[in-house]
């Protein structure tokens, strides 16, 4: 049945999403610290973790940003055909934004363009996705992306021949130059098939995925364990101090693909992993 | 486990007096974990390459670097009655093109996150400096550690503007001496 929502709505949606993304870390990735912190043997590793899980608990306490770079805000809107929403709802989407960053004292980390560099001062444009869908519902996925891991991450586009082995080697060289510049223990999402930009797309949305979980295909639940192990053992550790956790999970999305290729895209986050979801 | 576990590691650390001197920094040892208290500057990749161009002009900077210790850091605004927002470290290599410069000109510290070229580490060598490591992504926690804060330069650059910071007991660990 069809059913009308005011554009309205979608603002203070995106709005909550963003502010409760950049202040509340993620239940899965804080459980995932904590027992990451009850397995580190390493004094030092210890220390880091410990900080890390106080920091989450300051930020939400005083409603403060977990981290200082608050990112390039990004929005899924899966719009079901038969809702209509009245207003624009792209605009709608973009002012949620603007808000969550103002009244959240969020940092404004947006340039008016590429080259010239000047920041816009309200973390605008965001970039946003639609997708339709059945149903009368929205569903809204946002994620504030820090730089510090999105300038790490990495994509490359394999022989269809190539075994799975080199994905994993791919995943481990990309960490192991990344070193501790991405704020490890890390979350690594991971899309493989389609084509250069679903793979790129694939692996944004691998983390959104709770963390511990695999993925329902056992070859690649296969997959993601091997690459967590052989992730963990480069011994980076948490903001690259040495210790067993350099990475919390591997999450990996598939896609079919051409007889031609094997797209791999990885898109490393950072222990603040922030990303919200709400339906409507 | 408690939140506050951290706490019984920070009374044991050793604290570093700011501004740093060579005879402290002689005394720094890779990897050890030292808080620091006293006047640090920030920048970030916009003030860096602003410093590079007016230095490369022979022009005036805005702040002297002699003895100096550079936090990289864009730190996120702040409620009333706060000090500082979340402000964690920014990724150091981003500063690597412009660090050898700064360093030939008495920067003495820098304190980021990640790991350095070969030519830095070397140019901290040479001029007796040193890297401090300090939390990423902890900028909630960090920000208790900043007891003052202000603009004393290049402020239209907004959060990349630089700021000057007194900071106290602010975990580090040494990168690079």
């Amino acid at each position: 049945m069809t059913r009308i929502i005011d554009a309205n709505l979608i603002t203070d949606t995106v709005k909550d999403l963003f502010i409760k993304a950049n202040t509340c870390l993620r239940p899965d990735i804080l459980a995932g610290l904590k027992q990451a912190r009850k397995n580190e043997t390493k004094e030092k590793a210890r220390y880091a973790l410990d900080v890390i899980i106080k920091n989450a608990f300051i930020a939400k306490k005083k409603m403060l940003a977990i981290c200082q770079d608050t990112g390039m805000a990004v929005v899924y809107l899966k719009v079901g055909q038969s809702l209509i929403v009245k207003g624009d709802l792209k605009k709608a989407a973009a002012k949620g934004v603007a808000l969550a960053y103002k009244k959240g004292y969020f940092r404004n980390s947006i340039v008016n363009d590429p080259l010239v560099r000047k920041n816009t001062n309200t973390n605008l444009p965001p970039i946003i996705y639609t997708d339709i869908v059945p149903g009368n519902k929205i569903n809204i996925k946002v994620v504030a992306k820090g730089f510090g891991c999105e300038n790490v991450s990495k994509t490359r586009m394999f022989r269809p021949t190539d075994p799975a082995s080199s994905i994993e080697g791919f995943v481990v060289d990309a960490m192991k130059d990344a070193g501790s510049g991405p704020c490890p223990p890390v979350y690594i999402g991971i899309g493989i098939g389609g084509t250069l930009d679903k793979a790129v797309f694939l692996s944004r949305e691998a983390i959104f995925r709770r963390l511990g979980k695999n993925s329902k295909y056992k070859h690649i639940a296969r997959l993601e364990k091997s690459i967590l192990k052989k992730v963990n053992n480069l011994k980076i550790g948490p903001i690259g101090v040495g210790g067993s956790v350099t990475a919390l999970g591997v999450s990996i999305l598939t896609y079919p693909t051409h007889i031609a290729g094997l797209p791999v895209s990885v898109n490393i986050s950072c222990h603040a992993t922030r990303t919200q979801e709400a339906t409507i | 486990m408690s939140p506050f576990a951290e706490r019984r590691k920070v009374n044991t650390m050793r604290k570093i007096v700011l501004p740093l001197t060579k005879d402290i920094i002689k005394t720094l040892k890779q990897g050890e974990i030292v808080l620091l208290s006293g006047p640090v500057l920030t920048a970030r990749d916009a003030a860096h390459k602003r410093l590079r161009d007016a230095l490369k002009e022979g022009k005036k900077i805005p702040v002297v670097l002699k003895g100096e210790t550079i936090y990289y850091v864009g730190p996120s605004p702040h409620r009333k009655g706060e000090v500082i927002g979340s402000c964690g470290p920014t990724t150091s290599s981003r500063m690597d093109p412009f660090t050898p410069l700064l360093l030939k000109h008495g920067l003495i510290g820098m304190i980021g996150k990640g790991e350095r070229s070969k030519e830095v580490n070397l140019a901290i060598k040479k001029h007796k400096a040193v890297y401090f490591i300090t939390i990423g992504g902890a900028g909630a926690y960090l920000s208790e550690k900043v007891k003052s804060a202000k603009v004393v330069a290049y402020k239209d650059l907004g959060p990349e503007a630089i700021y000057r910071l007194e900071v106290r007991d602010f975990p580090v660990i040494v990168g690079q001496v």
